[in-house]
């Protein structure tokens, strides 16, 4: 049987420095709109979803 | 010409008949290859055959003539496997998959019509061989009718009202009037979906449409066949859009967002309310005394 992983947290783009992130690759990003964009290009070449934690986190999900 | 052959004739001809019948019927789920389709006439073919020499073998007292039949069975099984192994690869390169519910329904229609095919050679040749060949070729047509009837599975209409309905976001989040769908983060994909995003509301007419709408698999095909028919806004590397139906937990119902190529609310209505109802999704709770009792 063919095992695989569904779904899988790949990176987290957050302009906080408050966080503590670990366990997978953190992007830090100065303002709001510089976090949209890495998450933006972060999302198309991992073919995966940018989510909102509501906290100043963004999370890319490769679902 | 002697009574055996024109039995076999006739019943080899209604069945190939009907098989090439039944396969336009369902030219929206074939994959419509043209190989396919004289693949699935050949095979049309080798059951009507077997259907249509049953009769004039049992007639010549050749009883054992009859257990090719059984070797039909096994054959047309595997007709099933090889549409499940071929349609799961190329599912793989789909935007909007078929998902596995799909596949196996698909799979067991084409094993099934085999026998169909089988049941249709098979009066044909009866009646072909009892009294002549007009009888025989009516019988034919009755059964082909009759095939029609029955089989004749459910659509979306028939276990729930489908309407239009708005999609809106609060914060990150995509709702569906008050269905939750997913959380989104950027807003350009907002934009998007404000601009060309098109919704609808799944509510049940009762509770077996409640519970054959909650199964995942019967969710993904409507998924699939509204990309198919309006097409969808997305590419490999755009997974935001992908079409998605979620359900509200309090009252079953079901949204569904997509982003359509082709942005016809209406159409995208027809679209869902034509989708098969898929034999595995199909649960009838309302014939129990418990689900009846627990409808109230």
């Amino acid at each position: 049987m063919e095992i695989t992983i569904a779904k899988v947290l790949l990176a987290a783009v957050t302009t906080t420095t408050d966080h503590r992130i670990a366990g997978l690759p953190v992007f830090y990003a100065e303002t709001e709109d510089e976090m949209a964009k890495m998450a933006t290009i972060l999302s198309r070449i991992l073919e995966a979803v940018a989510h909102d934690m509501e906290n100043g986190v963004y999370i890319i999900v490769k679902h | 010409m002697t009574k055996d052959i024109l039995a076999i004739l006739c019943g080899v001809v209604m069945g190939t008949v009907a098989r090439s019948w039944m396969m336009r019927r369902d030219f929206r789920q074939y994959p419509s290859y043209p190989h396919a389709v004289v693949t699935h006439l050949a095979l049309g073919f080798i059951a009507a055959t077997l259907g249509a020499v049953a009769v004039p073998a049992i007639a010549a007292k050749e009883y054992t003539a009859v257990t090719f039949l059984a070797l039909a069975a096994t054959q047309f099984r595997d007709v099933r496997s090889m549409e499940r192994q071929m349609l799961e690869s190329l599912d793989q390169s789909t935007l909007v998959s078929r998902g596995p519910d799909f596949i196996e329904g698909i799979a067991r229609t084409f094993e099934a019509r085999n026998y169909l095919v089988v049941f249709v050679s098979l009066m044909t040749s009866l009646f072909t061989f009892l009294y002549s060949p007009l009888p025989g070729i009516l019988a034919g047509t009755i059964a082909i009718a009759f095939v029609r009837r029955f089989m004749r599975g459910y659509l979306v209409r028939n276990i729930v009202k489908v309407r239009p309905a708005k999609l809106h976001f609060e914060g990150p989040n995509l709702f569906v009037e008050d269905i939750h769908i997913m959380n989104l983060a950027l807003r350009e994909i907002h934009e998007i979906y404000e601009k060309l995003g098109r919704a609808v509301i799944l509510e049940p007419w009762d509770d077996n449409g409640r519970e054959i709408i909650a199964n995942v698999g019967q969710r993904q095909a409507i998924a699939h066949d509204v990309a198919l028919l309006l097409g969808v806004h997305r590419d490999v590397d755009t997974a935001e859009f992908t079409p998605l139906l979620r359900r509200k937990l309090d009252t079953g119902r079901v949204g569904m967002v997509i982003v359509p190529i082709e942005p016809d609310i209406e159409c995208f209505v027809e679209a869902v309310k034509n989708v098969p109802v898929l034999e595995s999704a199909y649960v009838n709770p309302l014939v129990s005394r418990a689900g009846r009792c627990a409808a109230d």
